[in-house]
């Protein structure tokens, strides 16, 4: 009896405890993020955006969230009820998984583990699946021409994402983001990396979907893309799905190119903030890169968008593999 | 030359950086929209809204009956029918405009000898039906009573230039 407590009961719900502490923050978060890009891109246009719900419409998330919820589910009559119901949720969990192992200070990470970006690599390769199956079993010809081109476009962004992540990689020395951050102690991978971090900038928009990419999501040629049968909660899940991947990438961002949650100097004011702090802050900073794009940028072709990922990002980012592999063996400055 | 040109330009992101800053500087700037319900933009004192039969300060009405504004009205939206009183006077027994007919073009409150019909300064009367909007001679006169303050207002300021 003593055992079960002890050996499984009590640490499980520790993890539990631990998942809420990540999760609930996230959707707050998320929530905000609506706000914040209805606001920024508002100011952008020189509008207001939302005023009326709350003091500055603080509480128009809410006011959205308790309006989606309260909405009818509504299946088409073709669709794969099974697959159709299972899309949102899968692009859901998938966005929230990743978040596992995305260190927020020192030390605070849920599970620390050696090939975390690894992880983060598949688990943003899978949130494809959510997308193909939600295109698939509207069985609506919109839905189904916003799936494709969602995953052609995400396939294709991945492989420039991962080159970069190796530049990343072999000048850290390790797949571990802790030791990512850590490994930027003094010289934020910004600063060597820098085309590579302007390119991936480029690739996470398109991964996520964002402006100017959201080609999946095109109002003007496919009503909305693979969500177009979509209504109420399961609608919900994928803009909450959207909006998780697009804090999820701002943190990746972050660990591989900004120093994680190391302060910009090492210097005796800013180390008192505490690093968490400064984690949020460089997201904070990522996101609102997201939402300025999407205020400045009109829509690219979809050829435009193919050939800048395969013929601009690829090269230049294999070049950048084997620059940066070069330098360090030359100069003898592997990490060991 | 102009190719090695174009091409820099296209490395060094110019045109991105300068619409990001573009963008960017807008975002301070002052914003063009009003919070509408909770604040309103200036009207002129010859703005041109909801319609008002005007009294004289005794409480007499002012319309004459002559039916100048139902002669003028291009859209014909306004219906008069008239009776001598029992003071002899003559004076409307109905005066009609249609809003929904009404093209607020101003000609009946120009076309007024005694500053009887005007247009005020209301434009949020939108109705819930269309029957509303068929004011009649009562609603008319209420709506001289309520807005009587800006009506004078607006009439002294514009004044001069009539």
């Amino acid at each position: 009896m003593d055992s079960l407590w002890t050996g499984t009961i009590w640490p499980l719900a520790v993890i539990v405890f631990y998942i809420l502490l990540i999760a609930v923050p996230l959707m707050v978060a998320m929530a905000y993020l609506t706000y914040a890009e209805r606001k920024i891109i508002g100011a952008m246009q020189l509008r207001q955006g939302p005023m009326t719900v709350g003091p500055y419409g603080l509480l128009q998330p809410i006011a959205d969230g308790v309006k989606l919820f309260f909405k009818e589910t509504v299946i088409p009559t073709g669709a794969n009820k099974i697959v159709f119901v299972m899309a949102p949720m899968v692009t859901f969990i998938l966005a929230l998984v990743g978040w596992a192992v995305i260190p927020f200070g020192a030390g605070i990470v849920l599970a620390d583990i050696n090939v975390g970006i690894l992880y983060l690599l598949a688990i943003s390769s899978l949130g494809v699946y959510g997308i193909i199956m939600a295109g698939w079993a509207s069985n609506s010809r919109y839905a189904f021409l916003g799936a494709l081109r969602s995953s052609a476009q995400m396939i294709s962004y991945e492989i420039a994402i991962g080159l970069i992540i190796i530049s990343v990689l072999i000048t850290a020395g390790s797949l571990n983001l802790s030791e990512i951050v850590m490994a930027q102690d003094g010289l934020w991978y910004i600063i060597p990396h820098f085309p590579m971090f302007m390119i991936f900038m480029v690739a996470i928009l398109a991964e996520t979907n964002r402006h100017p990419f959201d080609l999946p999501e095109d109002e003007s040629t496919l009503v909305t893309g693979y969500n177009v049968e979509y209504s109420s909660m399961t609608f919900a899940l994928f803009f909450l799905g959207e909006y998780m991947n697009m804090i999820l990438m701002s943190a990746i961002a972050v660990i591989l190119f900004l120093g994680g949650w190391l302060p910009p100097l090492n210097i005796f004011p800013l180390t008192l903030i505490p690093g968490p702090i400064w984690f949020i802050l460089k997201v904070c900073f990522v996101l609102f890169c997201f939402i300025w794009a999407r205020a400045t940028l009109p829509r690219y072709r979809y050829d435009q968008l193919m050939r800048l990922g395969w013929k601009i990002l690829l090269p230049f980012s294999l070049l950048w593999v084997v620059l940066t592999s070069g330098f360090l063996v030359y100069f003898d400055m592997l990490p060991r | 030359m102009l190719a090695l040109d174009r091409v820099a330009r296209s490395f060094l992101w110019q045109e991105l950086i300068t619409g990001f800053g573009l963008t960017l500087k807008y975002m301070f700037k002052r914003k063009a929209t009003l919070n509408y319900p909770y604040e309103k933009g200036p009207l002129s004192p010859r703005f041109r809204g909801e319609h008002a039969l005007r009294r004289y300060p005794n409480g007499e009405e002012r319309c004459i009956a002559c039916k100048l504004c139902e002669a003028v009205c291009p859209a014909q939206a306004i219906t008069i029918e008239s009776e001598a009183r029992a003071d002899g006077s003559r004076r409307t027994t109905r005066y009609d405009i249609d809003m929904t007919k009404c093209i607020y073009c101003g000609f009946c409150e120009e076309a007024c000898p005694v500053d009887a019909i005007v247009e005020g300064p209301n434009f949020e009367f939108a109705a819930e039906t269309r029957e509303e909007l068929f004011y009649n001679k009562n609603k008319l006169l209420a709506n001289g009573d309520r807005w009587e303050r800006e009506i004078a207002q607006n009439l002294a300021a514009d004044a001069p230039y009539r």
